[in-house]
């Protein structure tokens, strides 16, 4: 039976209004890279019990559950001349100090040791069947395999499909309770205050909807980032944007009602990727990310030239792996700024038009016959097969239609990895966008909550998600194990308990697709490209009118649809935070790719530091933040990091 | 609110994961790994999955690679996905089909 005019009984078993409580130590809330992780560092503190939830099945999910191809920033491996500090500096430096120095801190002194912690458990991080030996981004002693910047080699090519099942199986052998399956609705907080500390948290089961009430010392959001705020394709709904659906923000929603603080959310760059347009990632000829350095060819077969940062044309694929002359190393890979400065900038081609003005002609094909044969088989056989979905959809679909990478070359459908335009009002968060602001333990300004991964803001990748899912978890455990016993509320259960079910007790009403819907026209409309306040303010009006009117009214026929509809009513949340975080900002702010048309400066040097939000009441409140909080980092990290440090030592 | 759900599958979208009833055994891996729970178990035991949300899948073939029995599973690409290459000695242009 396919879809088309299916109508039955829902085939789980119906539990609307069972209960089940959990007492646990540490709450993980997303078992997606970062939270199995935190479950994982968390469970080998002796004595305490982790409980993980999960919307998905945890065996294969979150953004990066399917595969991970490069992991970014390990400095700290036996090849690399770098320091962490460099590295980190490098990030900060190049997005004018809109960044996460400690989270981007922790991925470059401890990626390396969750990578050697990888392998430990059956994942493939070295060449170790000798299958690239003698390439030049092969180390021969410890067979890791480099990408982009084969001098420095800080980023490491790894066979990453084998990664999510491992670390679950880790946490199967670590007694890791996990409630896979399960939406967490609501953060409980002593006394059930907004603002008090976080104790716990209640979900329901997205099969059964039994209802599920969790009791913690601690809790960590590994949540992801928000999406379908101005992207949304009905039709198309799975790939409106570039994370998988369950990946929309739930834990930013479900902390700004407890009053966690927020920064950057300002920031969302013009649209880069959305299914509905764009062709499957990685599936098109280019050069950038997994594709680094692929050669280019034109409509004649004629090769696109490479060129250096000042313009230099480099004849070998090897001499777009190293830095220019006088350059130290040049940053390349997920996060990288739109407007990367000149000590950052790497080897690329020329602007397309550019190139078209030099007199090659549409369209561009990546030739990845004419490449070594080593890079060849880096970027189709090891890349394009083990990075998160690119194994079936792609090397294993297009080489049965009969694709070869030595004979074959393949289309490229726009510039740099994009392969669809869009309207400047169209937004995304890509790159490094605005999440839970975070101290030297990865906790949130709430006690007993912490956050990792991609709910922090300015975050972004696998191996940052892996460093900081288990830094976040040996702090929460360290927590934890001296905390008081917490006291749930049972009033703010019962009230939490309602607010979840309510769309599954309406007959009729609005859709949850069509719901999403109104949500993206209310953002583009309001909180496009070009802000101002009066806009800015409209916006949150009209989205209480949305909540008021169709998000009152949104219902569903069976748990899964439930799930959906508290989705889309967390993304209504996150549009009000993104509004609020704007409506704070009040000069135009290039890095943050924010414009505003009632203040003509840009980035006028009072406003070089973090706006911070969080909800007081019903309203919101404000804080500033240095734009270097964190420094200094070395001396913070080890002020914090003692014990790890001591063990590691040994 | 009842004991009673209704499962209503989307309607006329592109359908982007069919299973081959003739040779699947029901054995649900395909259901259980499924991120976006596109797929929901057959009420008969052992029956064939039924893809009940197509509309929400993320094209990741995390089904296709768990399925245990070979080519059961076929992940489609919608028409204006099919990507062109070239064979570069004889310039003959293929489509992803």
């Amino acid at each position: 039976m396919t879809a088309s005019q299916a109508q039955f009984d829902w085939p789980y078993p119906i539990k609307w209004g069972e209960e089940q409580r959990v007492d646990t130590d540490v709450l993980v809330l997303g078992g997606g890279i970062a939270g199995c992780w935190a479950a994982i560092a968390v469970a080998r503190n002796k004595g305490t019990a982790v409980t993980l939830v999960e919307k998905a099945r945890t065996i294969r999910s979150g953004a990066g559950g399917s595969g991970c191809d490069h992991w970014e920033h390990a400095v700290t491996n036996p090849c690399c001349p770098l320091t962490p500090e460099e590295i980190t500096q490098a990030q900060i430096d190049s997005n004018d100090g809109y960044n996460n120095g400690i989270s981007h801190y922790i991925e470059a002194k401890e990626g390396y040791d969750r990578l050697l912690d990888l392998e430990k458990m059956g994942g493939k991080i070295r060449d170790t069947e000798d299958e690239f030996e003698g390439a030049e981004f092969r180390d021969e002693k410890t067979k890791l395999l480099f990408a982009y910047d084969y001098v420095n080699r800080y980023t490491i090519r790894t066979w990453g499909t084998t990664f999510k099942p491992a670390l679950h199986a880790e946490c199967r052998r670590l007694n890791v309770g996990i409630l896979d399956r399960t939406m967490v609705t609501a953060l409980l907080t002593e006394d059930g205050k907004q603002g008090g500390r976080v104790v716990g948290a209640v979900g329901f089961h997205v099969h059964t909807g039994r209802f599920v009430v969790i009791r913690a010392k601690a809790s960590i959001l590994c949540t992801s980032r928000p999406s379908r705020l101005w992207l949304f394709t009905p039709d198309l709904a799975g790939i409106s944007e570039f994370r998988p659906m369950q990946a929309c923000g739930d834990g930013h929603a479900i902390s700004w009602r407890v009053g966690a603080e927020f920064t950057m959310l300002e920031k969302a760059v013009r649209a880069e990727w959305s299914g509905a347009r764009s062709f499957p990632p990685y599936g098109t000829g280019n050069t950038h990310n997994t594709w680094y350095p692929c050669n280019m060819v034109d409509a004649t077969g004629r090769e696109l030239p490479w060129v250096d940062r000042d313009g230099n044309t480099l004849e070998t694929t090897a001499d777009r792996c190293r830095p220019a002359p006088g350059q130290k190393f040049f940053l390349k890979g997920g996060g990288e700024t739109w407007f990367q400065k000149y000590e950052f900038l790497g080897p690329d081609l020329p602007p397309t038009e550019e190139l078209i003005r030099m007199g090659y002609k549409l369209p561009f094909y990546a030739d990845l016959s004419s490449l070594p044969e080593m890079e060849r088989k880096a970027i189709w056989g090891l890349m394009i097969g083990e990075e998160s979905k690119t194994k079936i959809p792609i090397k294993r679909m297009y080489e049965d239609a009969g694709f070869d990478p030595s004979k074959d070359q393949l289309r490229s459908y726009g510039d740099s990895w994009w392969s669809a335009k869009f309207k400047p009002s169209e937004r995304q968060f890509f790159g490094l966008p605005g999440g839970l602001v975070n101290n030297w333990e990865l906790r949130t300004n709430l006690e007993g909550l912490y956050a990792a991964g991609d709910t922090l803001f300015a975050s972004d990748c696998h191996g940052h998600a892996a460093a900081t899912g288990y830094y976040a978890g040996r702090h929460a455990a360290r927590y934890a194990m001296s905390a008081q016993e917490p006291m749930i509320d049972e009033n703010q259960v019962q009230r939490e308990r309602k607010s979840t079910y309510a769309p599954a007790k309406r007959e009729k009403g609005i859709a949850w697709k069509d719901l999403n819907v109104s949500i993206t026209k209310i953002m583009q409309e309001y909180c496009g490209a070009v802000k101002s306040d009066e806009l800015l303010t409209q916006g949150l009006n009209v989205l209480q009118d949305l909540r008021e009117g169709e998000g009152a009214s949104v219902f569903a026929r069976n748990p899964h649809e439930l799930m959906r509809s508290l989705e889309v009513l967390n993304i209504l949340t996150n549009a009000e935070i993104v509004i609020h975080s704007s409506l704070v900002r009040k000069a135009s702010c290039k890095q943050l790719h924010f414009m505003r048309s009632d203040s003509t400066e840009m980035d006028p040097p009072e406003w070089h530091k973090f706006m911070v939000v969080s909800r007081n009441g019903h309203g919101v409140r404000l804080r500033e933040l240095p734009i270097d909080y964190y420094a200094p980092m070395g001396e913070n990290y080890e002020k914090h990091n003692q014990d790890y440090i001591r063990e590691n030592s040994i | 609110m009842t004991d009673k759900a209704l499962a209503v599958g989307d309607t006329d979208v592109f359908i982007p994961v069919s299973i081959n009833e003739e040779t699947c055994i029901g054995c649900n891996l395909c259901v259980m790994v499924c991120q976006p729970d596109v797929f929901v178990p057959s009420i008969d035991p052992g029956g064939v999955p039924v893809v009940l949300y197509p509309s929400e899948c993320w094209y990741v073939g995390d089904c296709v690679d768990v399925c245990p029995v070979p080519d059961c599973i076929a992940l489609h690409v919608m028409d204006k996905n099919k990507v062109i290459w070239k064979r570069k000695e004889s310039g003959e242009e293929f489509q992803l089909s």
